[in-house]
C-alpha cells in the first residue's frame, strides 16, 4: 500500500491563535483514517487545508503526491469533498445538483448521465431524482451530498464530520455507505467526534486535541494501551456536585472522569480496594449507589486515558449528543 | 488548467441565470425599475423620448447586472455554496467570473429585450450595432464585476444591496441618463467622468446618433479599465476570505 496523504509539520495560525500545531502523518491507500478529537481540535481546519480552500502557515501536505498549494487543482481533480455542511444548491433537484458537479469536474459530456443515474440508485434517490433538494430532509441532503463528492470517481474522498445531526437510521445508512466505499478501496479521511463512529469505520485513528496529534495508532491497539489496571463505573442515583473532586482526594493515584451527569468511571488500582474506598465514601456522604460495573476498555477509555479530557466534552459539541 | 477553468465559468454562469436570475425578482430590478423611472420623465414631458432610449439601456444595464450579483456571492458564502464551488478543480478567479458573467449575460439578455423593444416601438432603425455592441459587453462586465466588489467588501447580504444603492443612484443622478453632464456644475462633471456609467451612456448616445468619431471606442477603452479595477480587487478580496 502507497502512502496516499502525506503530511509534514502542517501549521495553521490566525493571527495568536494555533489552530494546528507542526502535525505529522501519512494515510495508506485504500484506508479509512479517522480524525477525532472535540470541537476546536483543528479538525477541519486541518481538512481546509488539504483540500485547498486554506492555505498553510508552515509545513507540507502531499495528496497523491501532488503538493497542496502549488499543485492544487491537480490534487482536487483526484479527491471528492463533503464539507459539514450539506451545501447543494436547494433550488436544483437531486439530478441536477449531481449534473453541475459532473460539469465542473470534467466528467466526459457522454458519461455524465450515466454517472448520475448510477449515484441516485446507489445512494436510493432515485425515485426523488427530480425534487428540489431544498425538500430532502437531512439524512437525504447528506447524502446527495456524499454522492455529489463521487462524481468524477475520487482516489479520496474527505468526509468532514459526516453525520453529525443525523437521526439513528439515517447514521447506519451512511455508515453502510461508507463501509461501502472503502471496500471499493476509495481511500476515506473523516473526522469525527463520535468516538464509536470512529471506532466503528476507521482502520486507523488520529486523536487530535487543541491543533495537536497526540496519538495514531489503530482502534484495536488504542483499546488495548487501555487495559492496564481496571476500570470501574459508578452509577449513582444522585450526584453531588464535588462527588469527582472528593473522590480524587480519597483516590489521588487514579483518573476519575464523570461519564454523564449520575456516572463515574474510575481508572486504575485494585478494584477490591476502590470499590471498598467509594463505598466508604457513599455511605459516609449519604449518597446512593444504582450501580457498579468492571467495564472492558473501548476507544472512549483510549480516548480519555490519551487526552485527559472528559467524553462529556465530545458529547457537548455541535448538538450532536453521544450516540 | 485554463481549459478547466473556461468550461467551470461557462456552467457557473449557466447554473446562477438557472438558480438566481431568471427569476422575478430580478427580472424586475432589471427591467421593470428603470422603465418606470424612464416612463417617469416621459410623462412629466413627452417631447423628444427617443433622447432617454441610451439613458433608459443605461439603466437596465446597471440595473440588470447588479441586482442579483450582489446577493449571490455573499448569499453562498453563507450557505457554503460558494465553498464547494472552490473545492472543485478551478481557480479563484474563474469562480468569480463565473459568477460575474452569469450576471452579465442576465443583463445583456434584458438589455437586448428593451433595446429591441426600444428601436420598434420609436422606429429608432438608424442604430450603429457595432458601437452598441463595443459599448454594452464592457458595461455589462463592468457593472456585473462592481455587484461583486461590493458583495465581497460586505459580510451580509442585505450590506451589499444598500451599499450598491449608493453608487447606482448616485450614477443615474450625474452620468447624463437623463440630463446632459454639459449642463451640470463643472465640480460634478469632473465627478461624472469617475463613473462607468458616464462611458456607457456617452457611447450609447454616439450609438444612436451615428456618430462618425471614434470616441466610442475610448468609451470602451475606458469600461475595460473600470472592469479590471473592480475585478482584481474582488478577486483578492475573496481569497481573504478563505485564509
Amino acid at each position: 500500500m502507497g502512502k496516499i496523504i502525506e503530511v509534514r509539520d502542517l501549521t495553521k495560525s490566525y493571527g495568536e491563535i494555533l489552530a494546528v500545531d507542526r502535525i505529522s502523518f501519512e494515510v495508506n491507500e485504500g484506508e479509512t483514517f479517522g480524525f477525532l478529537g472535540p470541537n476546536g481540535a483543528g479538525k477541519t481546519t486541518t481538512i481546509r487545508m488539504l483540500t485547498g480552500l486554506s492555505k498553510p502557515t508552515a509545513g507540507t501536505a502531499r495528496i497523491l503526491g501532488y503538493d497542496v498549494e502549488s499543485e492544487a487543482v491537480k490534487a482536487k481533480k483526484r479527491v471528492g469533498v463533503v464539507p459539514e455542511a450539506s451545501n447543494l444548491y436547494d433550488e436544483l433537484s437531486a439530478s441536477d445538483n449531481l449534473m453541475f458537479m459532473a460539469q465542473l469536474y470534467g466528467v466526459p459530456r457522454g458519461m455524465r448521465r450515466e454517472k448520475v443515474e448510477e449515484l441516485l440508485k446507489t445512494f436510493g434517490l432515485y425515485e426523488r431524482r427530480n425534487h428540489l433538494f431544498g425538500t430532502f430532509s437531512r439524512g437525504m441532503r447528506r447524502a446527495l451530498t456524499i454522492a455529489s463528492a463521487l462524481t468524477h470517481d475520487p482516489k479520496i474522498l474527505f468526509l468532514d464530520e459526516p453525520t453529525v445531526g443525523l437521526d439513528v437510521l439515517a447514521v447506519r445508512s451512511l455508515h453502510n455507505l461508507i463501509g461501502n466505499l472503502h471496500q471499493q478501496g476509495v481511500t476515506i479521511f473523516l473526522t469525527t467526534h463520535y468516538l464509536e463512529e470512529a471506532d466503528h469505520l476507521c482502520d486507523r485513528i488520529a486523536i487530535l486535541v487543541k491543533g495537536k496529534i497526540l496519538r495514531i495508532d489503530t482502534p484495536e491497539a488504542l483499546k488495548s494501551s487501555a487495559e492496564e489496571g481496571s476500570i470501574i463505573d459508578v452509577s449513582f442515583k444522585s450526584t453531588p456536585s464535588k462527588l469527582v473532586e472528593d473522590l480524587s482526594g480519597i483516590l489521588p493515584e487514579l483518573k476519575i472522569i464523570a461519564t454523564s451527569q449520575n456516572n463515574i468511571r474510575i481508572y486504575g488500582g485494585s478494584p477490591a480496594d476502590v470499590l471498598e474506598k467509594v463505598l466508604h465514601h457513599a455511605k459516609s456522604s449519604s449518597i446512593l449507589i444504582d450501580s457498579v460495573n468492571s467495564v472492558k476498555p473501548s476507544l472512549e477509555d483510549a480516548f480519555i486515558k490519551t487526552t485527559g479530557l472528559s467524553p462529556i466534552i465530545m458529547a457537548a459539541e455541535k448538538g450532536g449528543g453521544r450516540r | 488548467m485554463w481549459r478547466d477553468d473556461l468550461r467551470g465559468i461557462y456552467f457557473i454562469a449557466l447554473k446562477d441565470l438557472k438558480t438566481y436570475y431568471l427569476k422575478p425578482p430580478s427580472i424586475s430590478w432589471g427591467i421593470v425599475f428603470p422603465l418606470s423611472w424612464i416612463l417617469a420623465f416621459y410623462l412629466r414631458n413627452p417631447q423628444n423620448f427617443e433622447q432617454l432610449v441610451p439613458g433608459l439601456i443605461g439603466m437596465t444595464i446597471l440595473f440588470s447586472t447588479t441586482a442579483a450579483e450582489a446577493v449571490v456571492i455573499n448569499f453562498e458564502l453563507r450557505l457554503g455554496s460558494l465553498e464547494r464551488l472552490l473545492l472543485t478543480p478551478l481557480s479563484l478567479p474563474a469562480v468569480l467570473l463565473g459568477k460575474v458573467i452569469g450576471g452579465a449575460v442576465f443583463g445583456l439578455l434584458m438589455t437586448v429585450t428593451v433595446t429591441i423593444a426600444s428601436i420598434l416601438a420609436l422606429g429608432l432603425y438608424n442604430v450603429n450595432i457595432l458601437y452598441l455592441a463595443l459599448v454594452t459587453v464592457p458595461s455589462l462586465l463592468v457593472f456585473s464585476s462592481l455587484g461583486a466588489l461590493l458583495c465581497v467588501l460586505v459580510k451580509e447580504v442585505f450590506e451589499a444591496q444598500t451599499l450598491l444603492n449608493l453608487p447606482r443612484f448616485i450614477m443615474v443622478f450625474l452620468c447624463g441618463v437623463v440630463y446632459p453632464i454639459s449642463a451640470m456644475p463643472q465640480i460634478l462633471q469632473t465627478i461624472a467622468y469617475l463613473m462607468p456609467l458616464t462611458y456607457t451612456i456617452d457611447g450609447l448616445r454616439r450609438a444612436f446618433t451615428l456618430s462618425q468619431d471614434m470616441t466610442v471606442l475610448i468609451d470602451a477603452s475606458v469600461l475595460v479599465v473600470f472592469f479590471t479595477v473592480f475585478i482584481f480587487p474582488a478577486i483578492k478580496l475573496l481569497d481573504r476570505r478563505f485564509e
